[in-house]
């Protein structure tokens, strides 16, 4: 499925990534073209930044997500490429963590991000850490896009989706932080149940997440971390359900892939 | 020289689960005592001081060890409430997390890293404090037996902080002869036992000729080779044996096979049954079979998939958390070094336990208790599987007492490769000897041998040092780089490639060299720590390694490759083409032997065999008086119990490819028949994976219960839309040992059954093992056999996953039809289990009709006639019609009396909970059910019931009462309780 589309997603590997291929798939359905890079690749030379117009950080375990999920690579981004990411945000471009990759941004502080009520070097006002039942849960999940800012996704709209992780479960560092990120419009993505009323316990809410949080953004709309995966259901035939609601079309996720790539060639054709 | 202890403490309760999930487990192990348990982890720092000043341990701990938001850090310790225990890794156990806090500390501080020699060395462990009325030594106690593994840990009650860490010395050259040429034959036996050789002493004296012809005395390296070459579970010998077997049957017992006494000799039992089926089958999809790690077969024109299935159930037995671990990481490299290299697209996992609600007092010493082991192998397969980003899709759980000092843990895993790499690679002379992934350590020496053994009571001390940890990062980075390598432009960079297993380097590089011979540098090996000799580091089972045969102008594009992504990869050296095998440390020759003496010189005496049928009774038996309840008994029965607890900690989608997956319907609460994987995503072709086992039939008749497994693993694929005409199987035989002629007699029914069912079903067999030594021996002396265990694991392919249907009922006004004939056949049920009986009359498989009716239901699914299917198995048609309804969230009304039977069923519960071969439950739309049921006649079919609204299942007797009306709700509810831990 080379797609040679002009719109460039870089996919970020390292040891342990393992969402990589059905990420690219997505985002290629979506109508972008990848680039896989490894994360040594872009260490020794970050020009792969200027080609690219979307950055996404896949799922999977990067080095074992030993010592907690994400730290390493987050502490290698931060420390090794703080000033190529900030410019990149700086530029309008999109960035995309997925399961781990929201893990890794989270820890590495590219979310929440900048925020007008936090001082500019308080960069780590939350974390995602082990779920609630101390598990590694997979699971079909209800979500609600909640946020009129993110680039993402489309506000209101109802998603089903797997999620597959043992750490994540949001938390702030307190109270202050949590109405922030409301007052922001940062919290982007609600668990809901099968009705679309607030996720309450187990396993509407799968990770016991602080008000049911499983997506964030900053407060540019344009960098949006979640811990379920949109590409696992880009495809109708990935669905949970598509053996029971016969000749069923949508596939959940897909739409997320589309408004990131719609949003970035409204933008490139404004430029043009 | 710096040292520094820092422990990592979670802000609130709320923010430990890890203590909640350790007192929810001690809750569970009736350790009432304690009321809570907190954690911490620890973190033991050793580097020179210039590195590891205060102000870096301060980075360190802030950007690297704890979390800002969730944890504070203290250093040194500080008092909690209630008893401190701490369990800290042993010295010279893998330990993944302080080999990545090395690598990330280097990182932060900007410093030069290296593996073997971190800038900063770290170790980690882990404290409870414990509360409740508990003195110091039952806390220990505690901690000991539910919480930590004495074979890898170790357990303090104070703070522990050593001056420094415990570094191994360099070892110093000896060339290690043993004298064996003058030894009698007790003391060939002595050094056979006390070396961990586990030769018997035909071989032994084969091995003395050898050498007395050689004129000199072998040395330890020689030896080990060729144990582990020749040990049962490099070489099979006991499959591949020359069998006498006698056999004396039952004329009144049921079957073909039973019915006349003789004696036949059988020249090899593996390949004059299991093989044979293959080769007389000679299916054009069939690739490559049983010369190769998985077995082969196509998958399209350019595409070919391949499957292993291995069994570690010594290993899992002793540490189940790194047992279960490193049997799926090495099942995935057998399927990583299959042809020229395969991509894992999807695992499968099957484990056999004792009783879960074993009371503590019936557990022997030595022993873990089955519910600790189960959820611990959970945890082993969950954290190797998920972390290599493959996807863990179908398996089964077996419970039986006997099981509980030998628990069986099979994983299996399936790959894609294109259909020009499918064949074994073989190495040219000239080729480098490239070493792959992990270092090498002391770990897991003796893994080959040691699994050739009955277990006992002490086993788990003298074979500590067989268990292995596994890191599966080490081997996602090491599949990354090779995928790359066989992919590269111009071409594979390397001629062969192969698994470094059971007998570590003795074995890969002896089996890729057979044909050559090669030469190895032992010291060019890269080690994990120093003090290691050179038979150590040839015979080691340290995880995570592959060997590779590249010619040297390759062999330096591979390193480069692996170089950029953190891999080590190293030449040790060459197929040299001398047909020896010779060995060298440093220049000193430490090994010279004839390949052809490895491979062919292991002697081949006549085993006997024996089977003798037993005296079975079937029970009168009464019926039940409240069926609702009689049904929720077996549902609740943990073989046939909801196992979600461990499919959820499965990431079972990872790849995006799983478009069946393991639980189905609306809620996920359908346990399904069978997995589908869609490999490419750009096609519609697709991978079904199910599994069939039958244990408890094998107490009455071991030829039977092999037929019943493969007819239920045929079942299990032709129910989500396989097809039994592209159908491929896999053995895994679990066995005692058979050195007792009852149990090779056992074996030997086992494989002819196999042979009979390959050949009717037309079934290949493309890949098998065994492990055949699975007795325990208690401190009092009693000797615990496990039942005769066959698993036999399919693969079908498919052309379109479109077709593919799932087995929750799905619309309220459906007919149920139930397919094939119910017998009287409750022997080995679960329903007599469950009033403590086995009974004389198991299910017997008509290979006349069966081939023919699954045949038939793969093609009315393939029509698209059929909304559900579900495989009538354990519980029989009423455990089959309850999943299906609860699986949906319907109900249904059933009227038994239509129910396809023979004449000898007169009674409900026998109609209901009987386990006859060859029986389906499908619904189907009422419009389509006349060209269903006029397809399906031959067989027995006939619409037994409709599928309601009302989520009640309603069940009719044979004389019109009604036996049942239920709730579905309640009946899933029994199910979903007994394992949901």
């Amino acid at each position: 499925m080379a797609n040679n589309s002009d719109l460039k997603v870089l996919i970020l590997r390292t040891a342990g990534t393992n969402c990589d291929l059905e990420l690219a798939r997505a985002f290629e359905l979506a109508g972008a073209s990848t680039t896989r890079l490894h994360i040594n690749q872009l260490l020794s030379d970050a020009s792969a930044f200027h080609r690219h117009q979307i950055l996404a950080i896949p799922g999977g375990f990067s080095y074992g997500d030993d010592i907690a999920s994400g730290k390493i690579l987050a502490n290698q981004l931060i420390h090794h490429l703080k000033q190529p990411l900030q410019q990149w945000v700086a530029d309008g471009k999109l960035i995309i963590g997925i399961c781990n990759g929201f893990q890794v941004l989270v820890k590495s502080g590219l979310l929440p991000g900048p925020m007008p009520q936090l001082a500019d070097d308080d960069w780590h006002p939350a974390t995602l850490t082990h779920n609630a039942h101390n598990r590694f849960e997979d699971r079909w999940v209800h979500l609600r896009a909640e946020s009129p800012l993110c680039k993402w996704l489309t506000p209101g709209q109802k998603l089903h989706l797997p999620i597959a992780h043992g750490e994540g479960r949001f938390v702030t560092r307190d109270a202050a932080v949590l109405s922030a990120l409301k007052a922001n419009h940062q919290i982007a993505l609600k668990y809901v149940d099968s009705l679309g009323n607030a996720a309450t316990n187990f396993p509407d809410n799968p990770n016991g997440s602080t008000e049911a949080i499983a997506g964030i953004c900053d407060i540019t709309g344009r960098v949006f971390g979640l811990m379920p995966h949109p590409e696992r259901f880009a495809d109708p035939l990935q669905g949970p359900a598509w053996t029971s609601n016969l000749g069923i079309t949508q596939a959940d996720g897909l739409q997320i892939f589309i408004n990131a790539v719609g949003f970035v060639r409204q933008k490139m054709a404004v430029a043009v | 020289m710096a040292f520094y202890r820092v422990e990592i403490h979670p802000k609130n309760p709320q923010d430990d689960p890890a203590g909640l999930a350790a007192l929810h487990e001690l809750r569970q192990a009736g350790q009432t005592a304690v009321r809570s348990v907190r954690t911490a982890r620890i973190f033991l720092l050793q580097g020179d001081d210039r590195l590891l000043t205060a102000s870096h341990l301060k980075r360190i701990t802030h950007e690297v060890l704890a979390d800002p938001v969730t944890e504070t850090a203290e250093s040194p310790s500080v008092a909690g409430h209630g008893r401190r225990v701490e369990v800290h890794v042993k010295p010279g156990v893998m330990d993944p997390v302080a080999a990545s806090c090395e690598m990330a500390i280097a990182d932060l501080l900007d410093v030069e890293y290296s593996a073997a020699a971190p800038p900063i060395e770290v170790r980690t462990g882990r404290l409870y404090f414990l509360e409740g009325e508990l003195n110091e030594s039952a806390a220990d106690r505690m901690v000991r037996k539910f919480l930590a593994n004495d074979s890898i840990e170790q357990v303090h009650l104070k703070a522990f902080e050593p001056k420094e860490f415990p570094h191994g010395r360099p070892y110093e050259f000896k060339r290690v002869e043993v004298p064996l040429r003058t030894l009698t034959p007790e003391q060939l036996l002595s050094l056979s036992r006390k070396g961990h050789l586990f030769l018997d002493l035909t071989e032994m004296q084969t091995v003395q000729a050898y050498f007395k012809q050689q004129q000199r005395d072998p040395t330890d390296a020689e030896l080990e080779t060729i144990a582990q070459s020749w040990s049962e579970h490099c070489v099979h010998k006991t499959l591949k044996a020359r069998v006498e077997f006698t056999h004396h049957g039952d004329p009144a017992a049921r079957g073909e096979h039973q019915t006349a006494s003789r004696t036949q000799t059988i020249d090899n039992l593996v390949k004059s049954t299991i093989f044979r089926a293959t080769s007389e089958l000679n299916l054009p999809w069939t690739i490559s079979v049983f010369k190769d790690n998985a077995g082969v077969i196509a998958f399209d024109d350019h595409y070919a998939v391949c499957m292993k299935v291995e069994t570690h159930n010594r290993p899992s037995a002793i540490e189940p958390y790194g047992g279960a671990a490193t049997g799926i990481g090495g099942c995935i490299r057998d399927v990583i070094g299959t042809g020229l290299g395969a991509k894992p697209i999807a695992s499968t996992d099957v484990f056999c336990f004792a009783d879960p609600n074993t009371p503590a007092a019936d557990v022997p010493a030595g022993v873990i208790h089955p519910r600790r082991s189960a959820q611990r192998v959970t945890a082993g397969v969950r954290d190797y599987g998920n972390r290599m980003g493959i996807p863990t899709v179908n398996g089964a759980v077996y419970f039986d007492q006997r099981y509980i000092g030998n628990p069986l843990v099979f994983c299996g895993s399936i790959g894609l490769m294109p259909r020009r790499f499918a064949q074994k690679g073989a190495a040219t002379p000239g080729d480098r000897i490239l070493v792959m992934g992990g270092r090498t350590g002391r770990d897991g020496i003796h893994g080959a041998t040691f699994s050739s053994d009955v277990v006992t009571n002490t086993h788990a001390d003298e074979f500590s040092h067989a268990v292995q940890i596994g890191n599966a990062i080490t081997e996602k980075k090491m599949l990354d780089v090779l995928l790359q390598a066989r992919d590269a432009a111009g071409g594979p960079l390397f001629h062969a490639i192969t698994d470094c297993g059971a007998g570590g380097l003795s074995s890969a590089v002896g089996e890729m060299g057979e044909k050559t011979g090669a030469s190895v540098q032992l010291e060019k090996v890269p080690l994990k720590y120093q003090g290691l000799s050179y038979a150590e580091i040839w015979i080691s089972e340290a995880q995570e390694r592959m060997v590779l045969a590249a010619p040297p102008e390759k062999a330096a594009k591979i390193i480069a490759l692996a170089a950029a992504e953190d891999v080590e990869v190293t030449d040790i050296g060459c197929f040299d083409g001398s047909g020896m095998l010779s060995l060298t440390y440093e220049g000193h020759n430490v090994a010279m032997i004839a390949m052809e003496f490895i491979h062919d010189g292991l002697p081949r005496p006549v085993r006997k065999a024996l089977w003798q049928q037993p005296h079975l009774h079937d029970p009168s038996g009464h019926e039940p008086r409240d069926y609702a309840h009689a049904l929720g008994d077996v549902l609740a029965h943990p073989t046939i119990a909801s196992k979600h607890w461990i499919i959820r900690q499965y990431d079972h989608e990872v790849q995006g490819n799983t478009i069946i997956k393991p639980l189905v319907g609306p809620g996920g609460h359908g346990p399904g028949d069978a997995a589908v994987v869609r490999p490419l995503a750009t096609g519609s072709g697709a991978v079904v994976l199910a599994v069939g086992c039958q244990p408890r039939f094998g107490d009455v008749c071991p030829y039977h219960m092999a037929l019943n497994g493969m007819d239920e693993a045929i079942r299990n694929i032709v129910c989500v839309g396989g097809d039994p005409a592209r159908t491929a199987l896999l053995d895994n035989f679990c066995w005692p040992k058979c050195t007792d002629p009852m149990h090779l007699g056992a074996l030997v029914l086992a494989c002819q059954a196999c042979y009979d069912g390959a050949m009717a079903y037309r079934t290949p067999f493309i890949s098998g093992k065994d492990s055949l030594s699975n007795e325990f021996i208690t401190e009092s002396g009693r000797r615990i056999c496990i039942p005769y265990t066959l698993l036999i694991s399919a693969i079908s392919v498919i052309a379109d996953a479109r077709r593919c249907i799932t087995m929750e009922a799905k619309q309220p006004g459906n007919k149920l039809v139930a397919l094939g004939t119910t017998r009287r056949e409750l022997g080995g049920s679960i329903y007599w289990a469950l009033a403590g009986h086995v009974g004389k009359s198991i299910a017997v498989v008509d290979l006349k009709t069966a081939p023919a009716l699954h045949q038939a239901v793969a093609e009315v699914i393939a029509a698209g006639l059929v909304r559900s299917a579900h495989d009538a198995s354990e519980g029989g048609l009423a455990v089959a019609l309850a999943e299906m309804l609860f699986a949906g969230d319907l109900g249904a009304t059933i009227e038994l009396d239509k129910c396809p039977r023979s004449d000898d069923v007169v009674q409900d519960d026998v109609l209901l909970f009987s386990e006859s071969a060859s029986r389906y439950v499908l619904e189907v739309e009422p419009q389509k059910c006349a060209t269903v049921l006029s397809k399906l006649q031959p067989f027995g079919a006939a619409v037994i019931g409709e599928v309601t609204a009302q989520g009640r299942m309603q069940v009719a007797g044979i004389g019109g009462k009604v036996l049942m009306n239920e709730p579905v709700d309640s009946l899933r509810q029994r199910w979903l309780a007994p394992l949901d831990w």
